[in-house]
């Protein structure tokens, strides 16, 4: 892969992808890959996010059912815009 | 016949068979105040190494077996190649000193009780003096790389440890445990969220049913019962919320990833327990506390840990030599002393997670010939006493 990708998703059903570089601003246009398959798209930053971070692929909804690793990994306690940064602010454990 | 069924290193082959990665020689306190005569003696004889730590009077019960586990298992450990015992009495050091020598290594205790610290001291660094010449003697010889024990325990996890260094170690589990070595997990707690899929890593459904159990009784008889709102102020901790973990399922679907893609666990340990049932990879029921969780494996048996990190712990351990792994770039560049095997090239896809798991196959090898770590270069000998609860 001659460019670098600037987010990473484990599986193909994951609304969530996460941040591999340092630095990354609002409005980049981002090489997203697919771990899975090392198949890629482009999606569009709308926050400055920390390498580590989470951006949404799609508008999430409260309520809505957060899945990254194909797993169920908590859910969305305020709605997140496509591309936007995705943490504790807006999602939230099922435990508890 | 793999690639890695002929790989070999130079260890250090104990009485019992079992083959070692390093050749201390340990004064072990059974006690917290056996701690100072430890020290003075591993001062007064070169080449030796005091193991301090908090505990190991008026436990009782389950509490004081998880203690003597810990403490005989340290000193049986291959890595150590001889053993000078202190405590403050008699009975509980000779308990130790019966522990270790049935591995068959040189041992000897002495306690402080109607003698003081100063002819402890002068006694015990005579002996230890003796150990030292003896160990300094021995040699290496050539090892087949199924004779390794390696543990894993991740520690300041981030969202790269679960897309990298966890897999990388994984990897690495896939590719050796079928060439016969004995493998340790464990992190009872943080398997909390992705406990449906670790029940389903087990061999057969009878060990992932005691699995289950072991990992709700934490569940329900010290989480629910000593909890004061939930876990989230410590579980993810603040390390892993300030590199992207946003909940305890995430956290534990990248821990998972250290036990590969195909291994299944043939067994369940007890808080420093050794493995008896053959070669294969054992859930260490274990506190997630770094020190704790790599003092309990030493115990049961680990000749060297690999821990992977991503915002970047800088743990350590006195006898066992720990590998550090991360694909963290950030990590890499602000904390490049503590790094042994930067795997940072998955995140830009320049490295597959099968190269990255020979890379750190090859570092296990390096290590086993005697590579200091970066936790061995720097000093990092933490040692934590594991501690179910209060003593009489």
């Amino acid at each position: 892969m001659a460019e670098i990708p600037q987010l990473l998703v484990h599986e193909h059903d994951d609304n969530v992808g996460v941040v591999v570089v340092e630095g990354l601003t609002a409005s980049t246009d981002m090489l997203v890959c697919v771990t899975h398959d090392n198949s890629t798209f482009r999606l569009t930053s709308g926050a400055d996010v920390p390498i580590g971070h989470k951006i949404a692929l799609k508008d999430l909804k409260e309520g809505d059912t957060c899945i990254k690793y194909g797993e169920d990994i908590g859910k969305v306690i305020a709605d997140i815009p496509k591309g936007g940064h995705v943490h504790t602010h807006n999602v939230k454990t099922k435990r508890w | 016949m793999s690639k890695y069924s002929n790989m070999t290193f130079m260890g250090y082959r104990r009485e019992n068979g079992r083959v070692g990665v390093r050749n201390h020689v340990v004064i072990l306190p059974l006690d917290d105040i056996s701690n100072a005569a430890c020290e003075a003696v591993a001062n007064n004889i070169k080449g030796t190494m005091a193991i301090p730590h908090a505990y190991g009077r008026l436990q009782f019960g389950e509490d004081l077996e998880v203690h003597f586990r810990t403490i005989i298992g340290t000193g049986a450990n291959p890595n150590v190649a001889a053993v000078v015992v202190i405590g403050i009495e008699p009975g509980w050091t000779q308990r130790v000193v019966d522990g270790i020598a049935k591995t068959g290594k040189p041992v000897w205790g002495i306690s402080i009780e109607q003698k003081g610290d100063l002819e402890t001291i002068r006694q015990a660094s005579w002996k230890a003096k003796e150990y030292v010449h003896w160990a300094s003697e021995l040699q290496r010889e050539e090892c087949n790389i199924n004779e390794l024990w390696v543990s894993t325990k991740c520690g300041e996890s981030d969202t790269t440890t679960g897309l990298g260094s966890c897999p990388t170690v994984g990897n690495m589990y896939d590719k050796l445990l079928p060439e016969g070595i004995y493998g340790f997990f464990g992190e009872t707690s943080e398997i909390t969220g992705a406990e449906h899929i670790c029940q389903k890593r087990a061999i057969n459904e009878e060990v992932g049913e005691r699995w289950y159990k072991m990992w709700k009784a934490y569940q329900d008889d010290v989480i629910f019962a000593h909890q004061t709102d939930d876990l989230s102020d410590s579980q993810p901790t603040k390390g892993n919320i300030e590199g992207g973990l946003t909940t305890i399922e995430e956290k534990a679907l990248g821990n998972l990833e250290k036990i590969g893609r195909t291994s299944q666990f043939i067994d369940i340990l007890d808080p420093a327990e050794a493995p008896e049932s053959g070669n294969g990879l054992y859930f260490m029921d274990s506190s997630s506390a770094a020190a704790e969780c790599v003092t309990l494996m030493a115990a049961g048996g680990a000749v060297i840990h690999t821990f992977p990190t991503g915002q970047g712990n800088v743990i350590g351990n006195p006898i066992v030599p720990v590998i550090k792994i991360t694909a963290n770039p950030r990590t890499v560049r602000t904390m490049a002393e503590h790094v042994d095997v930067d795997v940072s090239g998955i995140l830009r896809r320049e490295m597959t997670i099968d190269e990255a798991g020979d890379e750190l196959i090859d570092m296990i090898r390096r290590t086993a010939n005697g590579r200091n770590t970066a936790a061995e270069a720097l000093g990092h000998r933490e040692f934590s006493m594991t501690k179910l609860y209060r003593s009489a």
